[in-house]
């Protein structure tokens, strides 16, 4: 289990609401871990303000994902998890986008090391990080055009002939 | 103690030994089979264990590595191949010089394992002939060894022709290869 | 071949600086090159023996692990997880179960929590035991990789003792282990804390100060501690260049806070300082094995191996057979009839290679909705380019060695 530090936790939330508005984000907490919701304009803007304050100094971006919730509005998102060594503490940054719009802002100027990790998401989801210096397939075969983690994307291996689906029920 | 093949079925008599060529060719190819490990995952972990002190692959003949594939006889192939691996995995296929042979070590390279998905070749006869499959996710280095013991017998008991014959060209244009 | 060379390098174009004026080879390296140890590939431009950079290419082993895993409830992704860093298995399965019991909100026994701590140790010890033997191999000195790998057997016959298996191990279950270690399993682990110590010293005789193996290493493949933050390394090669960040510290797990031990940490980030901070992690490792059987031995119970979770842990088959109250749990927990609850989690442990992290998002039903892995390897590995800019080919190739690149771990 992390820390909980709800006297940090408590900061973050009110300086967040100071300065960007309550209208933005929202915030909730997941187990051991703050979890922030924010809009994706602001994105950049609170993940830079929390690497260069002074006090707060998130600076170790631990990892960066997509998620897909199909159906809703907002369906494509990604998530961020942030790490301070000064505090020894981790919060995690959520923001959503719809189908339509996949545009993204990028992080690898804060973290050099988001680089990868924004071409797996995009290799994996689709989602177009703006200004990032080289936004490529990483895992899959170049010529692959779906993006194979959206949720209508089929598991299995399509070219298989020896698997009766009536056995299975499906 | 010292470890010799055991000599083919022939005539000897004193000072001479006869036997039928394809009998000498095959006990020569049998006991020096040069393997080429093109290990991508867990079984190549195997395969080191397999090539360790403890297991020593050197007993049967083949400690010899040769990465490059036109000196190897053997392929052996050792963990997941993927869709994006499989042009690689023909291509160093087609540059192995005849007589070649090919093991498929594990569950992923003989049929994909448990990982039936979208981006992993399900087995690697998809695209390049298999002479022996080794079961096993991964297998023991035991099953290794036994792996290489079947293709020892076939490499020992092959006819001469068989490379030349119909059945083999038919077999490798089957896999597009010329 | 996927797609030829000209055009990676020219996709890449922007990434490649230099002097136009002069003349550069390119030279590929992968992906199945033996001394990358892994299907990754590089294609370098080189400056006669001087490598002036290096474009990466990664992805010949993506099995899709991901998306595999929200199709499977959270007791069969264990097998998954072992296929990910292959040379230390068990820790990436204790792992995945913490997540899953940092859930599903269990609270682990003391005594599984030593358990689960001397099996993490012994992994982390084979996958350092791997790798630095590994380093030896690429500098020229095969010797060590034969006497280290015997070890690695002893290692792997105590983990067929745990839980039947050697190398992919699918060790443990959400709630504890599946079995009590048997007394064999003590006898082969105190054999083992006897006779490595003296292995480990001589393989250390061998090489640490070894002036070949010296001049191979030191200096090579250096990074800062800053750019190695910048670029998210954890664990050992964090460690190397001077950072002393470890969750088995910083965010203590399984209950590493009852254990004294040290963080060794080295000063120039390069390849020789990458191998002392294994080898010194993998004596320290030895210790806190020791610790934790001695605590074990001063514990009045020996026999607790799980938590008493009967909806998550499968009850002993002698009694589904037997016993009602048992073969209802039986289906419920293969059926995954038991509620889980909604939420999103991230955990992580220190595995061999550094922060291993599981993001887990539950929609309360048996699989996951979405289950994300941090993986080291694939994080560090993008610093690759920068650490062997301007070195010799050779010792690109040792620095790529003393990074430890799992493929699996790399491709996901």
């Amino acid at each position: 289990m992390f820390t909980r530090k709800p006297d940090l936790d408590n900061i973050i939330v009110n300086r967040l609401k100071e300065l960007f508005g309550d209208d933005f984000y929202s915030h909730e907490f997941q187990y051991d871990m703050l979890s922030l919701t924010v809009s994706k304009t602001l994105l950049m803007d609170i993940m830079g303000y929390l690497y260069e304050d002074s006090f707060f100094k998130y600076r170790f971006l631990t990892t960066l994902c997509g998620i897909h919730y199909p159906g809703t509005d907002k369906e494509l998102g990604v998530v961020y998890h942030l790490h301070s060594f000064t505090h020894n503490h981790r919060i995690r940054i959520r923001a959503f986008t719809e189908i339509g719009d996949l545009h993204w802002p990028t992080a690898t100027g804060l973290f050099p090391t988001a680089n990868w990790m924004e071409r797996e998401t995009y290799d994996f989801f689709g989602i177009i990080f703006d200004g990032h210096p080289n936004l490529i397939r990483i895992l899959n075969v170049d010529d692959m055009t779906d993006f194979p983690m959206r949720k209508n994307f089929p598991l299995e291996d399509q070219t298989r002939e020896d698997k009766n689906d009536s056995m299975f029920g499906r | 103690m010292v470890n010799i093949a055991d000599p083919p079925d022939g005539y000897s008599g004193n000072g001479f030994f006869a036997t039928s060529l394809a009998h000498a060719v095959g006990l020569a190819r049998k006991n020096s089979l040069w393997p080429l490990p093109f290990a991508t995952s867990c079984c190549g972990i195997e395969f080191m264990a397999t090539m360790g002190a403890h297991y020593d692959l050197a007993r049967f003949g083949s400690e010899r590595l040769s990465f490059s594939p036109r000196q190897s006889d053997l392929l052996m192939v050792m963990g997941t191949i993927a869709k994006k691996m499989g042009p690689v995995l023909k291509e160093v296929y087609v540059q192995m010089a005849e007589p070649r042979w090919v093991l498929s070590v594990g569950a992923c390279a003989s049929s994909g394992g448990i990982f039936d998905t979208y981006s992993v070749l399900q087995g690697i006869d998809r695209i390049i002939p298999v002479d022996v499959y080794v079961p096993g996710c991964p297998p023991r280095p035991e099953q290794i060894i036994d792996g290489i013991l079947k293709i020892q017998e076939l490499a020992g008991n092959e006819p001469l022709r068989r490379r030349n014959s119909k059945e083999y060209d038919d077999l490798q244009h089957k896999y597009g290869i010329e | 071949m996927t797609e030829p060379l000209e055009n990676i390098i020219s996709a890449n174009a922007d990434l490649v600086s230099g002097d136009e004026h002069r003349e550069y080879n390119t030279l590929n390296l992968g992906p199945t090159h033996p001394a990358t140890h892994g299907v990754f590939q590089n294609v370098m431009h080189m400056d006669g023996e001087l490598v002036v950079d290096t474009v990466q290419t990664i992805g010949y082993i993506h099995r899709a692990f991901e998306k595999l895993a929200e199709r499977r409830p959270f007791y069969q992704i264990t097998p998954l997880t072992d296929r990910m860093n292959y040379c230390s298995a068990p820790l990436n399965n204790l792992g995945w179960h913490m997540t899953v019991e940092k859930l599903l909100g269990i609270n682990i026994p003391k005594r599984v929590d030593y358990l689960r701590v001397i099996i993490m140790e012994l992994a982390r010890i084979g996958d350092h035991n791997i790798c630095n033997s590994v380093i030896g191999v690429d500098s020229g000195a095969l010797t060590g990789f034969v006497y280290m790998f015997q070890q690695r057997e002893k290692i792997y016959e105590i983990y067929e003792e745990i839980c039947g298996s050697r190398l992919t191990t699918n060790l443990g279950r959400t709630g504890g282990l599946e079995r009590n270690f048997s007394d064999k399993a003590w006898g082969k682990l105190r054999v083992f804390l006897k006779e490595y110590p003296k292995v480990l010293k001589e393989f250390e005789k061998l090489l640490v100060r070894n002036r070949i193996f010296m001049d191979r290493t030191i200096r090579v493949g250096p990074i800062s501690a800053e750019r190695a933050l910048a670029y998210g390394f954890t664990g050992p090669n964090l460690r190397a260049a001077g950072v002393d960040y470890d969750v088995r510290v910083m965010n203590p797990y399984s209950s590493y806070e009852d254990f004294d031990f040290i963080i060794p940490l080295g000063t120039n980030g390069d390849t020789y300082d990458r191998f002392m901070v294994r080898q010194e992690e993998m004596w320290q490792s030895l210790s806190i094995i020791q610790q934790a059987i001695n605590k074990l031995e001063k514990m009045d119970d020996k026999e607790t191996y799980h938590a008493d979770v009967p909806d998550f842990f499968l009850p002993p088959k002698e009694q589904v057979y037997n016993n009602m109250e048992a073969l209802i749990y039986h289906f419920k927990v293969v059926m995954g009839e038991t509620d889980v609850p909604v939420g999103e989690v991230y955990h992580c442990v220190e595995g061999a290679n550094g922060e291993l992290g599981f993001y887990l998002v539950s929609d309360g039903g048996r699989t996951p909705f979405r289950l994300h892995f941090r993986r080291p390897c694939f994080i560090y590995y993008q610093a690759l380019p920068e650490m062997v800019r301007g070195s010799m080919l050779s010792d690109a190739v040792l620095t790529m060695s003393s990074m430890n690149v799992i493929a699996g771990e790399l491709d996901a």
